[in-house]
């Protein structure tokens, strides 16, 4: 605990170089962005309360080994040991699940929603209440824009999946089919 | 380094206390049940669909001494032995004409070698920074390696081991598909490369450029096509005596548990063989979308059937003297195991024998094991015959190869 305080007070001083930061005082600066109660709040970044610990090692490990592409996740995770991403990881799970979107949800769109997450077999691999399951993370209550950011890029294989699962699960989904299904799941209860 | 958006900046400071007090609420991970009138009722939560999700290997090599050798079993008179560990994602394996042994994967973006110097061996990586490098090659001392939308290649590698250049590109007029986008390679007897583009679906119509055996000539010039109607292609492998190109094909998922099942093929007529996807599935039962107004007699048939759901990748003739008379010529076949079916299948090695004519006469277990209560302790992927007859066996669970040889000479231990 000390030792996460006094990271955090100089990064909020100074900004030094994240990969010269052990894990403890880089880990505010992870859930500042990805929310500190599990959901964020920050446009197009995911929420990562109570996501699978097995899931949150393998993306670490690729945005530290570069194998999956985003400037400052890479930044962020430079440096850092094995041990270190998978106790990220553990930091993770624990959090709160995210908070679904709480407006009051389109009942034709839900189902609508639903429905593709059955003709698409997302319920299997992701859980009937898509919490997922060790590898496949928890997509219920994830921010919206990531998941439709999500989709597209395993479409456009921009995103590059661990294994390649996803882009052949989206091969057959269309744009108007992401956005339904983007909506359905973020405001799944 | 990039700057933090400035909100994410305002929250570290302004949160900072209750990151450290809110932390670890562990019922989070407890599922509330479903409220009355939920969408989500009916829908199937078995632990049976629970296992059907595609199984994904830890991103850390399994330490060496909790490797599963015990757990594997092979027939009287052969040893098992671990021949190197800590090698991430080990899939395809490789021998070059001095005794290195090459090693490459789909999931990460190194190619290995392991250099075997009198009893010890060092691993050392000499390519990076590679997308799913997982087809490689060795041809009179150049190695060609595969990768999802490229081909390159390292001369004389086993002269660089220790300070391995840039692999040079000789070809990437590919599709960037990820999906099955991970290549196989091989060099024919007529001195080309041979690779597979697979269908970037589970089951679609695919692309002109798609679902097809592609072969090239080594600097790269002169594609051509070999076969069409592939969905994937994980191992081939020249016949011996034949010289005819066999090959191991997984078939499409979500059509039942029991079928289609995966395939063996062989190349009979290059540049015409069609094997049927997506219409025809294990030569004989026509897709449910795609089959329509057509026949499976259209297409070439497998030479055999390797069941369902159970990944047969790598293969290779073996061609050493090792082992029994018996597997002198015939394949041995890793079956990295199913995840689209219940209960578990593959997840072993099987010896598939050939009649002379090159048709199919057996297929029975040879090394076993992976599987243990419908789990995975190990996932085989390819087999390299050794210069010594024993067989070297790729696990990219657990980033391991192992030997196996046969009769009583006593091995190396590592």
């Amino acid at each position: 605990m000390r030792s996460l305080a006094i990271g955090v007070i100089v990064t909020g001083l100074a900004a030094p170089t994240l990969s010269a930061q052990p894990l403890e005082e880089r880990l505010p600066t992870c859930l500042a962005c990805h929310g500190e109660s599990g959901t964020s709040q920050e446009l197009e970044t995911p929420s990562l309360g109570a996501q699978h610990p097995f899931y949150a090692t393998v993306q670490l490990f690729m945005f530290r080994d570069k194998l999956r592409v985003s400037e400052r996740m890479n930044e962020t995770t430079e440096g850092l040991s094995d041990t270190e991403l998978q106790r990220a990881a553990d930091v993770i799970s624990k959090l709160p699940p995210p908070q679904p979107v709480s407006d009051n949800p389109d009942a034709t769109r839900m189902e609508r929603g639903r429905a593709l997450g059955e003709k698409y077999r997302c319920n299997f691999c992701h859980q009937r209440n898509y919490t997922g399951h060790e590898n496949v993370p928890r997509i219920a209550g994830q921010r919206e824009d990531y998941l439709l950011k999500s989709l597209r890029t395993y479409k456009d294989n921009s995103r590059y999946g661990y294994d390649a699962q996803m882009s052949e699960v989206v091969y057959p989904i269309k744009d108007e089919e992401f956005v339904e299904l983007a909506y359905f799941l973020a405001r799944l209860k | 380094m990039t700057q933090l958006p400035r909100r994410c900046a305002v929250m570290l400071a302004g949160t900072l206390g209750a990151v450290l007090v809110s932390t670890p609420p562990a019922a989070a991970q407890q599922q509330a049940p479903l409220p009355p009138g939920s969408p989500l009722i009916g829908q199937p939560d078995t632990d049976a669909a629970k296992r059907l999700a595609p199984i994904a290997p830890p991103p850390v090599p399994t330490a060496v001494d909790k490797l599963p050798l015990d757990k594997l079993k092979a027939p009287k008179g052969f040893t098992i032995e671990v021949y190197a560990s800590g090698i991430d994602n080990a899939r395809t394996l490789r021998l070059g004409d001095k005794g290195t042994v090459f090693v490459s994967g789909r999931l990460k973006d190194k190619v290995y070698a392991i250099v075997d110097k009198g009893g010890t061996r060092e691993v050392k990586v000499i390519a990076s920074g590679l997308h799913r490098p997982n087809g490689m090659v060795l041809h009179k001392g150049t190695l060609y390696i595969a990768e999802v939308s490229q081909i390159s290649k390292i001369e004389n590698v086993e002269d660089k081991l220790d300070n391995p250049p840039k692999p040079t590109v000789i070809f990437s007029d590919l599709p960037k598909d990820e999906a099955h986008g991970w290549k196989y390679l091989t060099v024919g007897p007529d001195e080309k490369l041979y690779f597979q583009v697979g269908a970037p679906c589970n089951i679609c119509m695919p692309s002109e450029r798609h679902a097809k055996i592609y072969r090239l000539n080594l600097d790269g010039s002169g594609l051509e096509v070999v076969a069409t109607g592939i969905r994937q292609i994980v191992g081939m492998d020249w016949h011996p005596v034949s010289k005819q190109l066999y090959f191991t094909e997984n078939q499409r998922d979500w059509l039942s548990e029991e079928i289609p099942e995966d395939k063996l093929n062989r190349v009979t007529q290059p540049g015409k063989d069609n094997f049927g996807f997506p219409y025809c599935h294990q030569g004989n039962i026509p897709d449910q979308e795609f089959g329509w107004g057509r026949s499976c007699d259209e297409f070439t048939k497998p030479v055999a059937l390797l069941g369902p759901h159970s990944a047969p990748l790598g293969m290779r003739f073996y061609t050493g003297t090792m082992f029994p008379a018996a597997y002198r010529n015939q394949i041995i076949i890793a079956r990295r195991g199913s995840w689209n079916r219940t209960t578990k299948t593959g997840g072993d090695l099987v010896l598939v024998t050939l009649k002379p004519d090159g048709t199919f006469k057996s297929m029975q277990p040879f090394v076993t094991g992976f599987i243990q209560n419908n789990n995975y302790v190990g996932r085989p992927v390819d087999v390299q015959v050794m210069k010594d007859g024993s067989l070297l066996v790729s696990d990219d669970y657990n980033g391991a190869v192992y030997r196996v040889s046969y009769g009583p000479q006593r091995a190396a231990r590592r």
